[in-house]
């Protein structure tokens, strides 16, 4: 029992966030009839945001070193927009190398902010700041003032789906979507979807058990059998219903493994690797990490080095989505992934805060976003709606750190 | 009928899965100076939280009766309004402002919300002629030393006519000089204006020197209250705190000098904020295998500026000379590569740049050496709670798990999670600066056991310490530093306090 609570209680950020979550996605869901969650809107869900998650996982590596932010990020993805259309476009190269080019822009940006952050030790704000206007101005030089078109592998990332392998081959009794009336679309199951849910999620099933038992060879310590596979068992059914679900629509968004891809790289780096660790410790006490060996100038070069690159990425996905580099994309995209960290509870001093919380703070925004457009909101009563929730998110967790202080 | 000017009756203070406090009765009189001792941990500032109103009644039981009243104090300024000041370990002063603007921060002296600078000057002048504070008023209080800032908070206690002063361990940060200034100002502040203290203090023969009365606390309890008889009772003090009675406060050892390991030759470091002002100056000194030595002198005399240059160059700018390890030259440009040649060096500052307080013990503990748990740059977490654990029970850390989070704990058990840092870095040479500040007694034998543990393992040992009977306890040599130089080399067998002191004064070039 103690062992529960001791467990709770280190991980209470984490299950209050995904309490939060589902909260949230209840709530939309109940003001929209229902609408919100229907398969086709949450594969536009993650279409849509999909920017967000991406920033937001390049941001909490950001506020991760010390309460750092990146405003330029919206610019940045303006910039390689542009980028991507004088390229593609303009210059007619073909699409994967305009990508590629459009992604190395994205990092060089990124390499030069980190450059003024780190060797210069211009505050990062300012930095950005200079940053989001001198982007946002490439932008325009570049474009001047016009929207083009993009098409091939851009689409492809934007919107596209892994194809069907074996369409229309699924019996009957396994569309339900149709008795509980989820959509008004004919039914429709995507086996190539079922497939990828259930075979990865029946290795990462294999992978717990296995690395539980490798670890107890090795005499390392272990949780009990039954909350591991309790966890695991969990963890199994919800991707095959989010598969399932999925498999309603489209299927497989290429967007979708881009995104987990980038998630476990990223949670990888920040909780298994000596960079993340000394990360973590830079931003929870800068002199200590430093008198430990921790290289402060080299990390806050990773950091908005990698800002820039992902910000690249989100570029490419976002310019792919519209089918179109424009002068006005990106606005306010960094307020969204800062505030993306904030509600998945990273500190404003830094040194807290995980990939997944990012994650799922990027969810409730797009949540939010596509919830609110669904009811009909306008993009003013959005914003208002927007700030309000950070503000609440980031109150809650001070008056729940204060609590636990005062005890 | 009121003898006390103070009655705190059975608090208890409880914080979740500690109990902080239990059942404490703590009674000072009027005029009084009343010293508060205890380990770390025992429970001093939290009970002097509860009489500050920083735990708000309601969060503890008890009752408090000051002046004949019972007091129910909400937050600090009701405890202000009362009359009680409390000034902390750390100071509270805001560093780009003026003393006479700190004196009076947050109580300006103005009339409608319009500052009256003319007051405000002449109050404070008279509050620093009071305590003893030779300084301009319009000198900004980063410039003052530690020493000149604790009388600033003193005389911004007095600017709110404050009648209960505690002072929470104020000479711990000051070097002998300072300290005893500091207490000289307290007596003359207890006997011209009948001012009553609480001092918190570690320095036993501080306390003899001017308490009228002493409490002990240990382990949330209140042992006894004892009037001060002057130095006979420095061995019931100490038993009342540990609970047992120390006879050594050193532990023995029979020392086993090797050859020679690290060398540092001709070292000349400079400020980095002044590239023209030499702050060590041309230093030689050669460390032996398995041997202590002690870098003694007064502060500011640059033993830390030393230890933290030849550290990777962590400290000063234009750095010239030669270190010499095993008889090899290295050159060791940053932290990282200073680590890399065997050199570690446990800093001073442990609240602020030794731990980072809100990751796990596990972590802190692997931090300086994450590479020996790792394989690829990737942390192995298994292999890392290995270590953890054989450090917590190595060095007695006491904590429910190695996931409790370093700020947490007590001052002596934050000092062994540092130690425990550096021992799994592995070094060969250890610099050790302040190793014992602020720690207490108990604590202070077990890290000297774990100091000289380290030498038998033929490491070189470097010890910076500001307490002298601490440097002629544990250490075989020592050398004297004034002024960023050698001035003196001794036997620790064949030195004394006298003798240090002597040379420290008569190699002053003032």
């Amino acid at each position: 029992m103690k062992e529960i609570k001791g467990f709770l209680d280190r991980n209470m950020r984490q299950y209050g966030m995904i309490l939060a979550l589902v909260t949230i996605m209840i709530f939309f869901g109940l003001v929209t009839k229902g609408k919100l969650i229907w398969p086709r809107n949450i594969s536009m869900l993650i279409r849509q945001n999909a920017y967000v998650l991406i920033l937001a996982i390049g941001m909490m590596l950001c506020i991760l070193t010390g309460g750092n932010i990146d405003l330029s990020v919206g610019s940045l993805v303006a910039l390689v927009s542009a980028m991507s259309g004088l390229m593609a476009t303009t210059l007619g190269l073909p699409s994967w190398l305009a990508i590629c080019l459009s992604m190395l822009t994205g990092l060089l940006a990124g390499m030069w902010q980190g450059f003024w952050i780190a060797v210069v030790k211009v505050p990062p704000f300012i930095t950005t700041l200079a940053g989001m206007l001198v982007f946002r101005g490439l932008n325009n030089i570049i474009l001047d003032g016009k929207t083009l078109p993009l098409s091939g592998l851009y689409t492809t990332i934007g919107t596209g789906s892994v194809p069907d392998i074996a369409p229309n081959t699924l019996p009957d009794f396994l569309r339900i979507g149709d008795l509980l009336k989820l959509q008004n679309k004919p039914d429709y199951l995507n086996v190539t979807m079922l497939i990828v849910g259930f075979v990865l999620s029946g290795l990462y099933l294999l992978y717990v058990l296995l690395n539980r038992k490798s670890k107890q060879a090795r005499g390392y310590e272990v949780a009990s059998l039954k909350s591991t596979i309790g966890k695991a068992l969990l963890f199994f059914i919800i991707i095959n219903i989010c598969s399932y679900w999925l498999a309603m629509d489209e299927g497989l968004p290429i967007l979708l493994i881009l995104l987990a891809v980038l998630y476990a790289i990223y949670s990888f780096i920040a909780s298994k690797t000596i960079l993340g660790r000394h990360l973590y410790a830079m931003g929870g006490n800068i002199k200590a990490a430093e008198l430990s060996g921790v290289n402060t100038k080299k990390m806050m070069f990773f950091v908005y080095s990698n800002m820039g690159l992902l910000a690249g990425i989100a570029a490419v996905v976002t310019a792919g989505r519209s089918m179109a580099a424009s002068p006005n994309v990106g606005v306010n995209f960094e307020l969204d992934a800062i505030g993306a960290c904030f509600i998945g509870g990273a500190s404003a001093n830094g040194g807290v805060g995980t990939i997944w919380g990012a994650v799922v703070g990027a969810f409730i925004m797009g949540i939010m976003n596509n919830g609110m457009s669904i009811i009909g909101f306008d993009v003013f009563l959005q914003s208002l709606a927007k700030g309000m929730v950070v503000l609440l998110a980031v109150a809650f967790d001070m008056f729940s750190k204060s609590r636990s202080r005062l005890g | 009928m009121a003898e006390y000017m103070l009655e705190m009756r059975n608090i208890t203070k409880e914080f979740p899965g500690v109990k902080a406090l239990s059942d404490v009765t703590f009674k000072v009189k009027k005029g009084e100076i009343h010293a508060l001792v205890g380990e770390n941990g025992a429970g001093k500032s939290t009970l002097m939280n509860v009489l500050s109103g920083i735990h708000p009644y309601g969060s503890y039981s008890g009752t408090i009766v000051y002046k004949g009243e019972e007091l129910r104090l909400k937050n600090i300024r009701d405890s202000e309004a009362a009359g009680i000041a409390i000034i902390h370990q750390e100071l509270a002063l805001s560093p780009y402002m003026t003393i006479a603007e700190n004196i009076f921060l947050g109580n300006e002296r103005a009339k409608h919300g319009i500052i009256s600078w003319d007051e405000t000057k002449t109050q404070a002048i008279r509050l620093m002629k009071m305590v003893g504070l030779e300084e301009k008023h319009s000198r900004q209080v980063k410039d003052l030393g530690v020493g000149k800032q604790q009388l600033v908070e003193i005389a911004k206690a007095l600017s709110k006519n404050c009648e209960l002063l505690i002072l929470d361990e104020p000479t711990a940060a000051l070097n002998d000089d300072d300290s005893d200034h500091l207490l000289a100002l307290l007596e003359t502040l207890n006997k011209k204006h009948n001012m009553t203290c609480i001092l918190i203090s570690h320095k036993l023969h501080e306390l003899i020197r001017i308490a009228h009365n002493i409490t002990i606390l240990r382990d949330g309890r209140a042992i006894e209250s004892l009037e001060n008889t002057g130095q006979l009772i420095e061995g019931r003090i100490i038993k009342d705190m540990v609970g047992r009675e120390i006879t050594d406060r050193f532990p023995k050892r029979t020392p086993r000098i090797g050859e020679i390991g690290f060398e540092i030759k001709n070292w000349l470091v400079h400020d980095p904020l002044d590239e023209k002002r030499v702050v060590i100056d041309n230093v030689n000194m050669y460390f032996r295998k398995g041997e202590i030595v002690g870098l003694a002198g007064l502060m500011g005399a640059g033993r830390t500026e030393l230890a933290m240059s030849v550290f990777g160059k962590a400290y000063g700018t234009k750095i010239s000379g030669s270190l010499i390890k095993d008889g090899k030259r290295i050159n060791p440009q940053n932290i990282s590569q200073a680590i890399g040649h065997g050199i570690a060096y446990v800093t001073e500052d442990r609240k602020t740049a030794g731990l980072v307080h809100i990751m796990d013990i596990k972590s802190n503990i692997t931090l300086a050496n994450l590479r020996d748990v790792s394989r690829a740059a990737v942390v192995n977490e298994d292999e890392e709670m290995v270590v953890a654990k054989q450090y917590q029970k190595r060095l007695d850390i006491k904590a429910a798990s190695v996931f409790q989070k370093a700020g947490n704990l007590s001052g002596g058990n934050q000092q062994k999670v540092v130690l425990s840092k550096w021992i799994f870095a592995n070094p060969d040479v250890l610099i050790l600066d302040e190793p014992t500040r602020g720690i207490d007694v108990g604590a202070k034998y077990e890290i000297y056991k774990i100091i000289l543990k380290l030498a038998e393992a033929g490491k070189c040992l470097i010890i910076i310490s500001s307490e002298l009977p601490e440097i002629l306890g544990i250490t075989d040599r020592l050398y004297i530093l004034n002024e960023g130089r050698v001035v003196g080399e001794m036997k620790t067998s064949e030195a004394t306090q006298e003798d240090i002191m002597t040379t420290i004064i008569k190699s002053s070039s003032v």
